[in-house]
């Protein structure tokens, strides 16, 4: 019980987390069709980039609060990403926009390693250490008495970083969904993705929604890729490969185009993904350890697509796509 | 009373909320043009793909030559014998003309990889076979010309008459032609009503979707109306043109042509 | 010109080739080892690249995981070649006690065919998706391989996990082990030259087997699933049989790439086969032109060649210029494969050598 409680808190970190990246996936696929798939990369160029500026702020700064470094990195890293994503669009992906289907995908994969080679460049090839910003011990929920005689006590906690990420994922998500259904830019996106041409017709600059819908993606993406580096302490260039693989996985689980099932996805998989990890070698009987935890995903990937290819709320995209 | 060709059955099929086609039942008789046809989104389109096995029925029963048939892969409906064209012309457009005609006889030949890798007597033997038929078909239809050029490249009116030498290649004995003079001027209709009646002299039978109604009614032995789904009217093209039912779907467009 | 002079002329071009072929490691043994070892690895590419067209290129199946069936080749070679599993399974090395030591022409085969079952069996799952998920799922088997190659030491040592298989025999055929210069007729051929042969000369089978395939019933049912799925099914195209068929004979050609990139390494580990590798082949049969023989192979020798020659250039130049290295040889690589990518698709999409009618 011990276990399945703290995986349960991981998974729904874990789940946040890909919660926010795949928004970003979602929105983009709903209104063009299209696998955005240097999304992953925005995360970790948020992490990157937090990490120059923070370093950099406690350089010129050393006393400040944790927490204001947090900030710095947040608000350096989203305006970069923002930045990054607007240019992905109108240089790799807008030209290809009547081009047939896999060129665009062709196109994202190339700027997907672009990014990651410019990540290389600038900020080498290692592993760098995430600067510590918030306080790291972790907050008690609950205590099992011990099962054993001399056994030690099991605890369920959450650091803080964690409770971070869970509350700030949930404000965003809150944020987006707000935007999105009360606002005329949320209007327009809709409108835009549910069929472009006529909403073209009713004024709506389909450029304009489009580079909103990356822009808005990239900046959550950003946010994540922030807490993803301070929850684990490290930043690299790679890391944001794997990551955006899982959250397109969970795009595709609660129905691609739909942002409820983004959310609904993200989590569930964080889910599914930490309990799995946590009793994968009870379940195959010591053949497979918790390292194969990533084959969740994947595994999820292809039986969605097998048996329910529009998700769990259903897909949501355009007649253009 | 003869065993038709082919014939369908109390089909149904709904999409969501919508019901596209509501128990509509069709039949060729051997040698036989029968004509669908109906205003826009009548269900007509339908119909042929629940036919040739790309939509799943919700109801329906299917007979092709005097056996029930479950249209459950387009494949095999089409090695079956009933071969189609298509609305929207689906060429194979990076293909020429002669192969694309070549691919209409691939349920006709054998050859594997191992025939097409050690390049054996019978393989070569079928080759040939197969380019001097693509030749003979094109010819049929009227654009023997141009064998070599790009599917593509080729005219409005060429491309449909590409489609139809592409069904024929299968050596279908039901022919299903969704709207083939759709886009056509008038020279190109008489000339495609010309090949239809050569098609059926020849003993192809054809089941044919077309909004000409002047090109429906001079050939056609039999005419099926929809409407929303649903048949309103079935005869000869006399007896159609005169239901009430179909004057009324049409709006006195039948008199237009 | 007569048809005679023209046969003549065709005849004289092919000879040439066939001498230009047979000195080129002569020839680049001159400038240096590396070069020739350069060149089989550009040959070993382009089998991977005529391997991946199949898929994508005839049946236009977007594979990003191909690269796991070089991996299942070299793998099965690995273990047949080494002492791995003799000296890691006891049933093993009872039946076989001074080691399996399989002939070579059994070797490539089976690892032709056991690329191609893994290419059927990760087909499979994937025939009803659309292009893009597609592209995403193979993705996903790819690493999937990769990642039981790492994990498949425990509890039964089958792959020896991130340590990938060593002490891999060279290839030896008709008694002449490929390993050191060899005294051929009298010449001293070293074991890169003999190398270079093999390979070449199954590159220049699979090249026959392609073009056979691509103007055959079966190349003219690719293209059609390619062109418009819906259509071909409805001219009587098996198209499920056809995708599998075509993951099969892609899967098998890249099997007998990593059967020899086995032999020749001495050494296989899951480094070698990762997502980055699958992305490589997919990038020289774009830039070539995707179902073009000509272009793939093109493709595929400036992908392998170039990096390597501007890692020869541009270390001295940053030395020179700047006193360090600031962009190495890989990044630059990398940094190639990914513009190339997105340049092609906004520039020239269909390949620099397309097939033009």
């Amino acid at each position: 019980m011990d276990i399945f409680a703290q995986q349960l808190i991981n998974g729904l970190v874990l789940g946040s987390i890909y919660a926010l990246v795949a928004l970003g996936y979602t929105m983009v696929y709903g209104v063009l069709g299209l696998i955005n798939f240097a999304h992953g990369e925005v995360v970790m160029i948020g992490a990157m980039v937090a990490f120059s500026a923070i370093t950099l702020f406690i350089g010129l700064f050393p006393e400040t609060p944790g927490w204001i470094l947090f900030l710095v990195g947040v608000l350096c890293a989203v305006p970069v990403c923002m930045l990054v994503s607007f240019s992905i669009e109108r240089l790799a992906y807008r030209p290809l926009r009547n081009a047939p289907r896999l060129a665009p995908l062709i196109s994202a994969i190339g700027v997907s390693i672009i990014l990651q080679t410019l990540a290389m460049i600038i900020w080498g090839r290692n592993y760098l250490i995430f600067p510590a910003t918030l306080p790291t011990d972790p907050i008690v929920l609950h205590t099992f008495a011990p099962v054993l005689e001399n056994d030690y006590e099991r605890i369920v906690s959450i650091t803080p970083v964690q409770l971070l990420i869970v509350v700030v994922s949930a404000v965003l998500m809150f944020g987006l969904t707000y935007t999105v259904n009360k606002t005329r830019l949320g209007k327009a996106m809709r409108a835009t993705s549910e069929n472009p041409q006529l909403a073209g017709l009713m004024g709506i600059n389909a450029n304009s929604v489009i580079a909103a819908t990356f822009v808005i993606g990239a900046a959550l993406a950003g946010v994540a890729g922030v807490m993803v580096a301070a929850n684990y302490s490290v930043a690299h260039f790679y890391m944001g490969f794997l990551p955006g693989l899982k959250a397109f996985t969970a795009a595709v689980l609660g129905g691609i185009g739909n942002i409820y099932g983004a959310m609904l996805g993200g989590l569930l998989l964080g889910i599914v993904e930490s309990l799995g990890a946590g009793y994968l070698g009870q379940l195959t009987g010591g053949f497979l350890g918790s390292h194969y935890q990533d084959i969740f995903a994947f595994a999820v990937l292809i039986l969605v697509l097998t048996l329910r290819p529009s998700g769990l709320l259903g897909e949501r995209v355009s007649d253009r796509a | 009373m003869n065993i038709p060709l082919f014939s369908a059955t109390h089909l149904k099929k709904s999409f969501g909320g919508i019901t596209a086609v509501d128990d509509v039942s069709l039949s060729v008789q051997p040698g036989q043009v029968v004509g669908l046809i109906g205003p826009n989104g009548a269900g007509k389109t339908t119909c042929f793909n629940l036919i040739t096995g790309l939509y799943a029925p919700d109801e329906g029963q299917f007979e092709f030559k005097g056996k029930t048939y479950k249209p459950a892969s387009p494949h095999r409906v089409a090695q079956m014998g009933l071969a189609r064209t298509f609305q929207n012309i689906r060429l194979f457009k990076s293909m020429t003309a002669l192969e694309n005609v070549a691919v209409g006889m691939h349920g006709k030949t054998r050859q594997g990889v191992l025939g097409a890798v050690l390049r054996t007597p019978a393989q070569r033997r079928e080759e040939k076979r197969v380019h001097q038929q693509a030749l003979k078909w094109l010819d049929y239809v009227g654009i023997g010309a141009y064998s070599n050029h790009l599917a593509g490249q080729l005219s409005y009116g060429d491309q449909r008459r590409l489609e139809i030498a592409r069904a024929l290649a299968s050596e279908p004995a039901l022919l299903a032609l969704d709207e083939p003079a759709a886009g056509m001027n008038a020279t190109e209709k008489l000339k495609l009503r010309e090949l239809l009646l050569r098609i059926r002299q020849d003993g192809t039978s054809i089941l044919l979707i077309e909004h000409d109604v002047k090109l429906v009614m001079g050939i056609c032995d039999e005419v099926i109306v929809l409407d929303y789904g649903k048949v309103i009217a079935q005869g000869t093209s006399t007896q159609v043109q005169q239901s009430p039912a179909v004057i009324e779907a049409y709006l006195g467009g039948l008199h237009h042509g | 010109m007569s048809k005679l002079a023209q046969r003549h002329q065709q005849v004289i071009g092919f000879l040439l080739l066939a001498v230009a072929l047979a000195a080129l490691p002569w020839v680049a043994g001159l400038i240096g080892n590396s070069w020739v070892r350069i060149l089989n690895i550009a040959l070993l590419y382009v089998m991977l690249a005529l391997g991946l067209n199949i898929v994508v290129g005839f049946a236009g199946l977007l594979d990003l995981g191909y690269i796991a069936f070089y991996a299942v080749g070299a793998y099965v070679y690995g273990l047949l070649a080494s002492p791995h599993l003799t000296d890691n399974f006891e049933t093993i090395a009872t039946l076989f006690p001074d080691g399996l030591h399989l002939s070579i022409w059994l070797m490539i085969p089976l690892g032709a065919l056991i690329a191609a079952l893994f290419g059927v069996l990760l087909g499979a799952p994937t025939l009803r998706l659309r292009g893009d998920y597609l592209a995403i799922v193979t993705l996903g088997f790819g690493e999937i391989i990769r990642l039981f190659l790492n994990n498949l030491n425990a509890p039964v040592n089958i792959t020896n996990g991130p340590q990938g298989i060593n002490m891999i025999e060279p290839v030896q055929i008709a008694g002449v082990r490929f390993s050191r210069t060899v005294d051929l007729f009298g010449v001293e051929v070293p074991a890169l030259h003999l190398y270079y042969y093999l390979f070449l000369a199954l590159t220049l089978f699979i090249i026959v087997v392609c073009m056979r395939l691509q103007n055959s019933r079966i190349g003219r049912a690719w293209t059609a699933i390619r062109d418009d799925e819906i259509a071909a099914k409805s001219m009587g195209i098996n198209t499920r049989n056809m995708k599998l068929l075509a993951f099969a004979l892609g899967a098998s050609f890249g099997g007998v790439a990593g059967a020899m990139f086995s032999a020749f390494q001495g050494f296989v580990s899951p480094e070698s086969f990762g997502l980055m590798e699958s992305i490589i082949v997919l990038c020289m049969v774009v830039l070539g032109g995707m179902g073009h023989i000509p272009g793939v192979i093109l493709g595929a020798l400036l992908l392998a060649g170039f990096p390597e020659m501007l890692r020869q250039v541009v270390t001295p130049v940053q030395e020179f210029l700047f006193g360090s290295v600031l962009v190495d040889a890989e990044i630059l690589r990398s940094l190639i494969y990914g513009l190339t990518m997105v340049l092609v698709m906004l520039y020239r999409p269909a390949g620099l050598w397309p097939k033009h009618k």
